[in-house]
């Protein structure tokens, strides 16, 4: 068959990795984004991205890499694609560098890194404090050409709402909805690649871009693909809180020497200052000697918040430790973090060069998503996924600087296995019956028309809002069984007050209201997934942290959590698949010592 | 004590050909607000000042970061990210629309595909040979990145062009955002291949020749690239450019 017809939904660095691959072979591509694709999540991405180039003469390997990611995962990943990934990290970075992404160098001229956490390596390259940001325009740039060579046609400003699927249950096309003219529409494809990113929304505040609802995972878990490992969730250590979001400050603050303190003193009132040495606490340093300030991310996490709820020893009285990077010179704090630390300026209105940045952890990542196969295929035929809204390549805790790597490489696999799984098709998806698709944009319409007609008391905001709460509250950084059941039924009520939405706003043009009532409905059918498989999971295991079961439990929990959309029930069932640890025998993971 | 409040004016209009309308909106005062938060909190509860319940506001956001370029609209008059407007830092009442040189979808929300395109027609972009593995790129030097990165920042908000006063439909110019694109493309050891097709690009209507030196876009831009000294870059390989063809064709 010629001229393979594929839809990537999602423009992030998975989504447009992808694209590429795709008209580079010779495919054309139908790529669907809320946003222009330029405006994706990616961009907020700051550190870095991990490869083991070894241009530090410290011996690091590929081998090296795979065995921190395993190990920062607290062996929970397949390990085949983990090293797969690892392997080919070196050349995505020689990629990117060829593609004019202006990485910082050294004297010499070539690529310079940095320390990240989970590793004694310097193994992260960097742009600046805006890598992600580089590295997303650096494949924007690539996917515009095709788009002018007319391999590429942009749906930017559409909303994926559904797969459509035959008979057989094989995925045949998508169900999208205009977001300005509201229309709702069905495009056919040989194969789907999703690449929808990060469900930071079910948290209300998060790190995540306001398009991260998940909503688009969810629907795809309702119309039967497993979704795996949902229960895990990074919450990143350093997080700046605001009225809107939480901002990331990024791990690279740590990586270039930045050392987090308390005043030993509860309730001191003095300012930093005035505190010296020896009456602060860099507890992290006294913790874990060896990696000090460069735990992996849920080590800091939970340290932090022991500090804080514990020790009671939180900056002010509030829930906030000090970020210090103000024994670094400024031209080097400017070369290297510029980009971080004028988020800190514009937003707080200090400066970090001189003040001690007040951080706390937020919501940050999800370690779990769609079930993938070593291959990017979901568990409905036809259907890829990539990036962040996939569980494949992070375990338990994923490393810092692996994410920008994982949705790549993610990508870099799913665009040539979605061209191959297109040419074996046995006839194309525009041939196969329209049924399908009518009976698909008709279930949406009237998804559609309902909530229109909808005329309850319930604002969907602020049903947003209270599910935000519920789940920062109780499903992230520390869990107890009685208030993850609690939390799930709570999100069952949250389900049936739904039912009762009002739409303030009625209009068929633009209708943003509308817009994120949709996303709230799949954002809570995805809460419970993420409850209740915690629930079900009693041990301790890098992101997932119950003090009533404080160890990780290889004998009952090595395995991956699926969950499956028991539609006749309206809930989340749930089975177990043992984890592929072929290459790396799980040992204990610890920080407080070399490996 | 009466509690705090804070007092916003929001232009709104319900479609592209819609009538213009003011909306004046009076929310709780928190610590840390910013426009966003404030849109938000209207989202949740749409009610105006004298008590009419309204519909939530349409704008563009995503990162809230000030780094994806979505939130761009006029802020007490000037050109700015909303995600970065700290409401203690503006006079109130806070005066909100949407940027005036973009059609407009629905309230704030515009539509700024003509940068896109312009992008497009510019070339912006280093023509690799391909995905595969071909070893590492061209090295460079620190100081060459630290001239290269400033202009790699740049956020399309379009912010540079909404100020601009030759950006309009009788000039059709092309604006600053691209034009400083052309300028770090062509200073790519690989992006120069394309070079004189992006100078190209840059001449005739709409070229690089329509700036008039106002300046108005160094002094909005939200991540303080040097767009003036892309723009004179850039202006003076035009030139050599078109008189290079003179003698060529």
């Amino acid at each position: 068959m010629a001229g393979a017809k594929i839809i990537v939904v999602g423009g992030g660095l998975a989504g447009l990795a992808a694209v590429i691959k795709i008209a580079e072979a010779g495919g054309s591509v139908d790529l669907f984004s809320i946003v222009p694709v330029k405006r994706s999540h990616s961009v907020c991405a700051q550190g870095g991205i991990n490869a083991a180039k070894n241009l530090k003469g410290e011996g690091d390997t590929t081998a090296q890499h795979f065995d921190d990611t395993i190990y920062g995962g607290d062996f929970l990943a397949n390990q085949p694609p983990v090293r797969d990934m690892c392997d080919a990290a070196p050349g995505i970075i020689d990629l990117l560098d060829r593609m004019g992404v202006p990485f910082n160098r050294t004297p010499e001229g070539l690529l310079d890194f940095r320390r990240f956490g989970g590793t004694l390596y310097h193994r992260t390259a960097f742009a600046g404090a805006t890598t992600g940001q580089q590295l997303l325009y650096a494949l924007d740039e690539q996917v515009r050409r095709y788009e002018a060579e007319g391999r590429v046609t942009k749906y930017e400003h559409w909303e994926f709402l559904s797969a459509v699927l035959d008979g057989n249950r094989v995925c045949r096309g998508i169900c999208a909805m205009n977001l300005r003219t509201m229309e709702v529409r069905t495009f056919a494809c040989d194969a789907l690649i999703v690449a929808t990113g990060g469900i930071g929304a079910i948290f209300g505040k998060s790190t995540n871009s306001v398009v991260c609802t998940g909503s688009a995972q969810s629907a795809l878990y309702q119309q039967g693909a497993y979704y795996a490992n949902g229960e895990f969730i990074q919450v990143h250590p350093t997080s700046i809180p605001g009225e809107d979001k939480l901002r990331l400050m990024s791990e690279s603050a740590r990586g270039e020497g930045g050392r987090v303190w308390v005043p030993k003193q509860k309730g001191d009132k003095r300012d930093w200052k005035s505190i010296p040495e020896s009456e602060r606490w860099y507890f992290l340093e006294e913790w874990y000697p060896k990696y000090g300030n460069l735990v992996p991310r849920d080590v800091a996490t939970r340290a932090i918040h022991k500090v804080v709820y514990e020790h009671d020893l939180g900056v002010d009285g509030q829930p906030m430790v000090y970020l210090d990077l103000t024994h670094i010179d400024r031209a080097t704090l400017n070369r290297k973090l510029e980009g971080i630390l004028e988020i800190y300026e514009k937003f707080v209105g200090d400066d970090p060069r001189d003040v001690p940045m007040k951080i706390f952890p937020g919501m940050h990542y999800t370690m779990g998503g769609l079930w993938v196969d070593f291959k990017q295929a979901t568990s409905i035929p036809g259907i890829f996924a990539a990036g962040e809204c996939e569980y494949s390549y992070h375990g338990a805790n994923r490393l810092g600087a692996n994410s920008l790597v994982s949705c790549i490489y993610g990508g870099f696999v799913a665009g040539p296995e979605a061209m191959k799984y297109a040419k074996g098709q046995q006839k194309s998806a525009a041939a196969s019956s329209n049924g399908h698709f009518d009976a698909e944009k008709k279930r949406q319409e009237e998804i559609n028309a309902r909530l229109m007609k909808s005329d309850g008391s319930e604002n969907p905001f602020r049903l947003w809002r209270e599910l935000g709460e519920l789940m920062t509250r109780n499903c992230t950084v520390i869990r107890y069984n009685k208030n993850l059941k609690d939390t799930d039924a709570k999100i069952v009520d949250l389900l049936g007050r739904f039912q009762k939405i009002n739409l303030s706003d009625k209009s068929a043009w633009a209708n943003t209201s509308f817009v994120f009532a949709r996303q709230l409905y799949n954002m809570l059918q995805l809460a419970r997934v993420i409850a209740q498989g915690a629930e079900r999971r009693n041990e301790s295991r890098g992101a997932h942290y119950k003090p009533d079961f404080p160890e990780r439990d290889d004998a009952n929990f090595l395995k991956t959590t699926k969950a499956y959309f028991a539609a006749d029930a309206d809930e989340p069932r749930f089975e177990w698949e043992p984890v592929d640890t072929s290459l790396i025998k799980p040992r204990p993971r610890r920080y407080d010592a070399a490996k | 004590m009466a509690e705090r409040t804070v007092e916003i004016h929001i232009k709104r209009r319900s479609g592209p050909s819609a009538e213009p309308r003011w909306e004046e909106f009076s929310l709780p005062w928190k610590p840390g607000m910013n426009v966003i938060s404030a849109m938000m909190d209207i989202a949740a509860n749409p009610v105006t000042r004298d008590g009419k319940t309204t519909t939530p506001i349409a704008y563009d956001s995503n990162c809230l970061e000030e780094i994806c370029g979505s939130c761009a609209m006029l802020i007490n008059g000037k050109a700015r990210m909303a995600c970065s407007a700290l409401v203690d830092k503006l006079e109130q009442p806070i005066k909100i629309e949407p940027l005036s040189k973009f059609p407009v979808v629905r309230d704030l929300s515009v539509d700024r595909g003509v940068l896109f395109e312009n992008l497009k027609k510019v070339k912006a972009w280093v023509p690799v040979d391909g995905t595969y593995d071909l070893g590492s790129g061209p090295r460079q030097t620190p100081t060459k990145q630290e001239q290269t990165y400033p202009l790699s920042r740049c956020i399309s908000c379009t912010i540079c062009m909404e100020v601009c006063p030759q950006f309009n439909e009788s000039t059709g110019f092309v604006g600053a955002a691209a034009i400083s694109q052309v300028a770090l493309f062509n200073d790519h050891p690989t992006g120069a291949a394309l070079k004189e097709e992006r100078l190209h690009a840059l001449m005739g209507d709409g070229g690089i020749h329509e700036c008039g030196y106002a300046q108005n876009c160094v002094h909005s831009c939200p991540k303080e690239i040097p767009l003036t000294r892309s723009i004179s870059r850039v202006s003076g390989d035009v030139m050599k450019q078109a008189i290079k063809d003179l003698f060529t064709t």
